[in-house]
């Protein structure tokens, strides 16, 4: 990924072009290519907006209540437009508010293809009705649903608590539809003269003033840009406020902290997706990816709202505690007179309609499920995927793969993919090879296909303009290409020079795309080679802030209303391809920069064109979880960072670091020196193999990890307030995570580091550092030295985690080889696990239930192996060489049970005790992964 | 003799798994077969630990050294021997065991892995063997080679050190020649100085009087425009309206000053106007002037003599010659005719002087640049004996699909597009930049044309031993950072007394 970042035009034409980026070259971003809210007419308009009494009251003798539908009619009292408000209640504890012009002069975009189906409702019943409003039952927990009617706010309460309010600061704001002034007092003209009031003005009766039209409504200009804005102002707006809660996440992608800053004062959080050269740390500043999706979080309860709106996106959020100091809040509690914690949190959009899912969590994991009931899991990707990935702008050519792939071997740095940047194609052209540095890809793709391994070649949604390239040639004839305002083919610059932008949002037109991966389609392709999508902001240069023009038209809707989605369209689009050209046997792997709501279906992302520095290396970690709370576990910073040469000792704590983060990929920008990890001295090259080795072992865990992820929606990279929601110290902990619930890391990410202070969560567990099985007990923050090596990582007790410990070349070559059980004893002595395996790339394991998953559990001094999916078929040739126990009793002996018709008979495990560590090793066991057994300690 | 090498190993083969699993253990080398004694505890080899001799490759790691495992993949830290019997037999690490790849030539490391492997050692050997001996006859032929250009050098060097001697003889002799011809000029340029210094004195005198005409008539023109009644004085009136006498430049020439200029007067005629003149002439503009400033510029005299105007000019005297011919023009009636023939003679023998002093300088500072080129060559580093001499003020070019790039060992590369365009700076002869053992094996040139955003180019130049003097190949491994490999005789190694050939077959032999 990189963005316009110029040099690399030949035309002159361009140069002009791009100049604004010469001039922002210097360290980071040019804030001036992109909008504050103040220069974001409609964002500025809404902000303006302050809060105060609603002018909206709802018409309750207009409410339907259908078995779990209600709608009722809200009117504005300045301006009598009125809106039709639904309601649904929504299976597994969801509240779905909906509200839209009831009469728009035209359909307003409704977001598609994000949830995976119409979520299923429940009843809803009324409880309580009179002229100041209804009371709708939620079934749960005396969870109600309050509509008030003057002025309309929405209340969600649990007994006697509000756990959470709409509208109650009065910010619902509902640009409605409307003539542009200049046409209406034409239109007035013909009615006759002094026409001042529409037909349904005047209806009302009411003396109404025409609504004040500010400057950027009908049009609007940033730089050099004007967007023609034909519809005028269409932008919406609605309050949320959430009493007793100090913590809110979520609404990536940011480069800036777990927890969500309060905005007074500043910009709002922006959800615009952007292709942003050089970004800056900790500020609200859009990037390339956009969830809208926010979690609130106490001690009690964690909720979730998912405003489902594909437009750009302003979120302001402010706290009635953000200025209190801890003194202020201790008076307060001591005085007893303190108000209540309260965050609150507005939504605005440029367009669309106000669709709002409400999760009612209580727990983060059933806030977890609930967004996935909605938008699908994380897709399982193959197991290669999550190996290492080796990347650069760019591999010379078809030598330069083959010595890279030599050099991992010599060096014996596991590796599972070399990717391919944008120089590998002819010009620019995507889906072709250069002709003379890449003139035999099947040759290059064989000869990885012999090491086991893989390629990544990139493929952009921008198509070169020229009429020998028959990729364009089609899109053209067909029809394809997005269009701008005035109806002819959309045309940018990009990489290539001047390109169109295919109409991902065209059903038709992902099909044709789909299609163009099959093997007798895209020249040169194999099986092991995958894609990568990169500037599906979509990135255009000469564009306004980089991207598409808003007037630019996907048929019949505006760019405007479909921007934030068009990334996942592209997504969505290549990785089908990928299934249909095996026939639909195969899982894909595509990577992408631009995401939505629902990206992570279809593959990884990463946090794009990030620097080699160390603020990049540690802003990664509140990055990628901020994803994983959203539902996008695949996650990845490019390893070392993207611009600039990374220190040694950065470049060898990155890849320390990435190694325990999902996506775990190196790559450099073009003008950097070469930085493979052999580059560096034997010394850093054997840190950077250990790292690699690392990972490589507890591929099996990360495996298990990420099916977890596709079958229940729980992020892979956890923050620890996730499992530990009672336990306000992790609240605002971002230098540490885990990874599923077992499994605590605590990278190292300063400069210089000779010590740090990991926290372990937990008053009643204990943690054994991986390294070392030294035992330490939860609940405290715990002093660690640190050298060039260590990477703190410390396993639960009471879990079980498997590995495998030979390492190979690749994920692949390992496939047959044994595991090792770590069982880690809780205080109670007992510890459990689950063991997931399967042939590593194909949907057999959902078509055919195909598939391995073993519950290990360790109680009373047994340890068995348990099927928990009796109905799944799958053999394996891998067996367990060692179980480890940490935190074990020296047993007198050990026995093994193992199923079949020697079922019962008992053979004897010779083992090690290491009393001081207290640690058990079991010697070859010996028994097939995939068979039931026991182990008894006695 | 090589059919029998060729065909012993193979009738071996057919029988290797079975006979080599016997004799000792899977992926021990020959040389530790004393440590695997079937049914004898088996002790790590690092002496950690001893084990019953079934748990030697039983899959399982007891040893920290993992010696226990020499044939299985259970160790991480173990490695795997192939006999690989026609090839060169060689280590991997034990992960490469099993794992579907095939290392070993001899496919020993797949054993159960599923993979197909193919034996290709006796193919590889042969390959190996014939490159060997290519590279063996190459080097032998280079290594001659490598002889001459030392001898070449060693010759070279010679020359160029007598000739640096010669030169640096030769060089005192001119240096004496050059004083003796500057002592010829300096006496013969006496009479010339001479002349020349009369001449400038008289040009100066002339120049004054020339002013002097000048301005007076340029006074007379003043009076004449200024008296504008024609009365024969010039008012305060008349000379207010010229503004840019104004002595304090305020704008306004008020009546005060005027008088002041006047020197108290009301009005002054001609002569008194010769005395205030002084006052005026500075600032005077005058009314033709204004109205037409090219008029007076063009006039005859103003062309003729431009040094009257720009006193700062020096006596022309480059010109000497010329401005001579045309004082002499003027000055016929000063100058005698003796005296011009003297002038000229003097300048003729001055001339002369001059001429064999410059000759001899120029000869010096040839001298001085010989000496200058012959040191600096000698002081580079050519080598432990001097054989890569030859390539000095050499050079090569490989010409690819995109461009032509150009060596000039010890000077520079460059690179430039073969369908037309600049030529780029890859960079400038820095230092040899070898492994420490082995530094005459890599060139580096630097700080080549900059890069956008980043370094200056810098090219790596890699030689291998070749019979040739030739640019093998180019590349760009890293953004402005050039890879070159380069051929030439001067890095052959002189060839190994024994046989490549002969040490394979023989240990192929002995393995089995």
């Amino acid at each position: 990924g990189h963005q316009a970042e110029a040099a690399r035009f030949q035309s002159a034409r361009c140069l002009f072009v791009l100049l604004p980026f010469f001039l922002g070259v210097a360290q980071a971003v040019d804030r001036s290519n992109f909008k504050t809210c103040d220069q974001s007419s409609f964002c500025k308009r809404q902000r303006d907006i302050k809060a105060g009494q609603s002018p909206y009251r709802a018409l309750l003798e207009t409410m339907e209540l259908t078995n779990s539908r209600l709608t009722l009619q809200l009117i504005n009292d300045n301006n009598k437009v009125r809106l039709l408000l639904e309601l649904y209640r929504l299976q597994g504890n969801m509240t779905r508010v909906k509200i839209n012009e009831l009469k728009p002069l035209k359909p307003r975009y409704e977001v598609p293809d994000v949830l995976i189906q119409d979520p299923p409702t429940e009843p809803l019943s009324v409880v309580a009705q009179d002229e100041n409003g209804v009371v709708l039952s939620l079934g749960a927990d005396e969870q109600r649903l309050i509509v008030s009617a003057r002025p309309f706010r929405l209340d969600i309460v649990e007994g006697p608590k509000v756990l959470l309010s709409l509208n109650s600061r009065g910010l619902l704001v509902f640009e409605h539809l409307r003539l542009r002034k200049d046409t209406k007092s034409q239109d007035d003209a013909e009615d006759g003269e002094g026409a001042e009031k529409t037909e349904q003005q005047a209806a009302e009766g009411d003396q109404l003033k025409e609504e004040e039209e500010l400057p950027g409504t009908w049009e609007e200009t940033f730089k050099t840009h004007t967007d023609t804005k034909p519809n005028g102002p269409t932008s919406i707006s609605l309050d949320f406020s959430f009493p007793g809660v100090e913590h809110v996440y979520g609404i990536p992608e940011h480069a800036d902290t777990l927890k969500l800053k309060t905005t007074d004062g500043g910009d709002p959080y922006r959800l615009y997706n952007l292709d942003v050269f050089q970004y800056e740390l900790h500020n609200p500043m859009a990037l390339y990816g956009a969830v809208p999706v926010l979690l609130s979080h106490n001690t009690e309860r964690t909720m979730g709202v998912f405003w489902l709106n594909a437009a750009e996106t302003w979120v302001d959020i402010s706290s009635n505690t953000a200025g209190k100091t801890v003194f202020g809040k201790m008076l307060d509690f001591v005085q007893g007179s303190s108000e209540t914690p309260q965050t609150d949190v507005r939504w605005i959009s440029e367009a669309g309609i106000i669709d709002v899912f409400i999760m009612l969590g209580p727990k983060p994991s059933d806030v977890f499920s609930q967004y996935a009931s909605l938008t699908g899991t994380q897709a399982f990707p193959p197991l290669s995927a999550l190996g290492y990935h080796q990347c650069r702008w760019n591999y010379n050519d078809q030598e330069d793969v083959r010595g890279v792939d030599q050099g991992l071997d010599d060096h014996d740095i596991p590796c599972d993919f070399i990717w391919l940047d944008i120089e590998h194609t002819d010009g620019k052209r995507y889906f072709t090879w250069d002709p003379n540095k890449f003139s035999q890809p099947k040759d290059m793709l064989q000869g990885l296909k012999d090491k086991r391994r893989n390629l990544v070649a990139i493929v952009d949604p921008h198509i070169k303009v020229d009429s020998n390239f028959k990729v364009h040639n089609e899109i053209r004839s067909r029809n394809f290409y997005v269009k701008n305002k005035d109806g002819g083919d959309y045309e940018g610059w990009c990489w290539p020079g001047n390109a169109g932008y295919p109409d991902f949002t065209n059903a038709e037109m992902r099909a044709w795309w789909a299609s163009m991966f099959a093997y007798d389609q895209y020249e040169g392709s194999m099986e092991n080679m995958y894609t990568w999508n990169d500037m599906n902001e979509p990135s255009v240069f000469n564009g306004p802030e980089v991207t598409m023009h808003k007037d630019a038209l996907h048929g019949s809707w505006e760019h405007r209303e479909v921007h934030n989605i068009y990334g996942l369209y592209v997504h969505r689009a290549t990785a089908e391809g990928l299934i249909q050209r095996s026939g639909g046997v195969e899982r894909p792997f595509v990577l992408t920069r631009a995401f939505f709501a629902g990206s992570q279906r279809y593959g990884a992302v990463w946090t794009g064109d990030n620097a080699a520095e160390w603020g990049h290396l540690k802003i990664s970690l509140p990055m990628c979880l901020s994803l994983g709370l959203v539902g996008i576990s695949f996650c990845g910073a490019d390893v070392g960072g993207f611009f600039k040469a990374p220190s040694t000792e950065l470049l060898v704590r990155w890849y320390q670091a990435g190694a325990y983060q999902p996506f775990f990929r190196a790559h450099a920008h073009l003008d950097t020196p070469r930085r493979e990890p052999w580059l560096f001295g034997p010394e850093n090259t054997a840190l950077i193999r250990e790292a690699v080795r690392q990972r490589y072992a507890l591929l099996p865990f990360w495996y298990q990890q990420f099916y977890n992820a596709h079958r229940t929606g729980q992020p892979v990279m956890r923050a620890l307030w996730v499992e530990y929601p009672e336990d306000s110290v992790t609240f605002d902990i971002e230098d540490e995570y885990l990874l599923g619930r077992d499994l605590l890391v605590h990278p190292v990410t300063e400069e210089g580091l000779k010590s740090l202070t990991a926290y372990l969560p937990g008053k009643r567990e204990v943690w054994y550092d991986v390294h070392t099985f030294k035992k330490h007990a939860g609940g405290q923050s715990l002093y660690i030295p640190v050298t060039m090596s260590s990477i703190p990582a410390f396993q639960r007790g009471g879990s079980i985690i498997t590995r495998k410990d030979r390492v190979r070349r690749s994920s692949a070559c390992m496939e047959n080889d044994p595991y090792t059980l770590y069982v880690a004893l809780s205080p109670e002595g007992t510890a459990e696990g689950e063991l997931y395996i399967d042939d590593g790339h194909t949907f057999s394991y959902e078509k055919n239930k195909a598939f391995i998953h073993r519950r290990l559990t360790f109680n009373d001094g047994v340890l068995s192996s348990s099927n928990l999916a009796l109905d799944s078929q799958f053999t394996t040739a891998s067996w367990v060489e060692k179980i480890i126990f940490l935190g074990a009793r020296k047993p007198a002996s050990v026995t093994l049970k193992t199923a079949g018709w020697s079922w019962g008979s008992e053979t004897r495990v010779e083992f090690e005790y290491d009393s001081a560590l207290e640690v058990l090793s079991l010697r070859k066991p010996g028994v097939n992964a995939g068979a039931d057994w026991t182990v008894l300690l006695r | 003799m090589l059919c029998a090498q060729l065909l012993f190993p193979l009738s071996l083969f057919l029988g290797l798994s079975a006979t080599v699993e016997v004799q000792r253990p899977r992926g021990v080398p020959l040389s530790k077969r004393q440590f695997y004694e079937e049914g004898k505890p088996f002790t790590c080899l690092d002496g950690s630990r001893t084990v019953p001799f079934d748990r030697v490759n039983d899959d399982y790691c007891d040893c920290k050294d993992g010696s226990d495992e020499p044939g299985t993949a259970a160790c991480p830290n173990g490695s795997f021997h192939c006999t690989n019997a026609g090839h060169r037999p060689a280590f991997i690490p034990s992960s490469r065991i099993n794992d579907g790849i095939c290392d070993c030539c001899d496919t020993t490391d797949e054993y159960n892995s599923g993979a197909t492997c193919k034996n290709t050692c006796r193919e590889m050997g042969r390959r190996e063997r014939e490159s060997l001996q290519k590279l063996a006859e190459i080097t032998k032929e280079g290594f001659l080679l490598k002889q001459q250009l030392i001898e070449e050098a060693k010759r070279k060097k010679e020359e160029k050190q007598s000739k640096l001697t010669e030169l640096q003889a030769g060089k005192r002799d001119v240096e004496e020649k050059v004083e003796a011809l500057r002592t010829v000029k300096e006496t013969a340029e006496q009479p010339e100085k001479e002349a020349k210094e009369r001449h400038l004195k008289a040009w100066e005198e002339q120049k004054a009087v020339i002013r002097m005409e000048k301005d007076k008539a340029k006074m007379a023109e003043a009076f004449l425009e200024l008296d504008d009644d024609a009365d024969g004085y010039v008012s305060v009136a008349e000379l207010q309206s010229h503004a840019e006498l104004d002595p304090n430049s305020d704008g306004s020439l008020t009546e005060e000053e005027v008088q002041g200029l006047l020197g108290g007067a009301d009005k002054v005629d001609t002569s008194s106007f010769e005395n205030i003149w002084g006052n005026l002439k500075d600032k005077y503009v005058s009314e033709s002037q204004a109205e037409n400033p090219s008029s007076l510029e063009t006039a005859p005299e103003e062309t003729k003599e431009p040094v009257t105007d720009n006193e700062s000019e020096p006596y022309p005297e480059d010109d000497i010659g010329v401005e001579e011919d045309d004082e002499e023009e003027e000055d016929d009636d000063d100058d005698t005719h003796e005296d011009f023939e003297d002038k000229v003679r003097s300048f003729f023998t001055a001339q002369k002087a001059r001429d064999d002093f410059e000759e001899s300088e120029r000869a010096l500072r040839e001298i001085d640049d010989q000496v200058k080129n012959i040191e600096k060559e000698l002081s580079f580093d050519f080598g432990p004996s001097a054989e890569f001499t030859y390539l000095y003020s050499q050079c090569y070019e490989l010409t690819t699909s995109e461009y032509i790039y150009k060596i000039c060992p010890f000077n520079r590369v460059s690179q430039k597009p073969k369908f037309g365009g600049s030529e780029t700076n890859l960079g400038s002869w820095g230092s040899w930049a070898g492994p420490d053992d082995n530094k005459y094996t890599v060139m580096k040139y630097e700080h080549g044309t900059g890069c956008w955003q980043g370094p200056s180019r810098s090219t790596t130049v890699k030689l291998t031993c070749g019979k040739e003097t030739t640019v093998t190949s180019t590349s760009e491994p890293s953004r402005c950072e050039y890879l070159m490999e380069f051929t030439t005789p001067a890095v052959c190694q002189e060839p190994l007394p024994v046989n490549v050939v002969h040490v394979d077959g023989h240990s192929d032999h002995v393995e089995l």
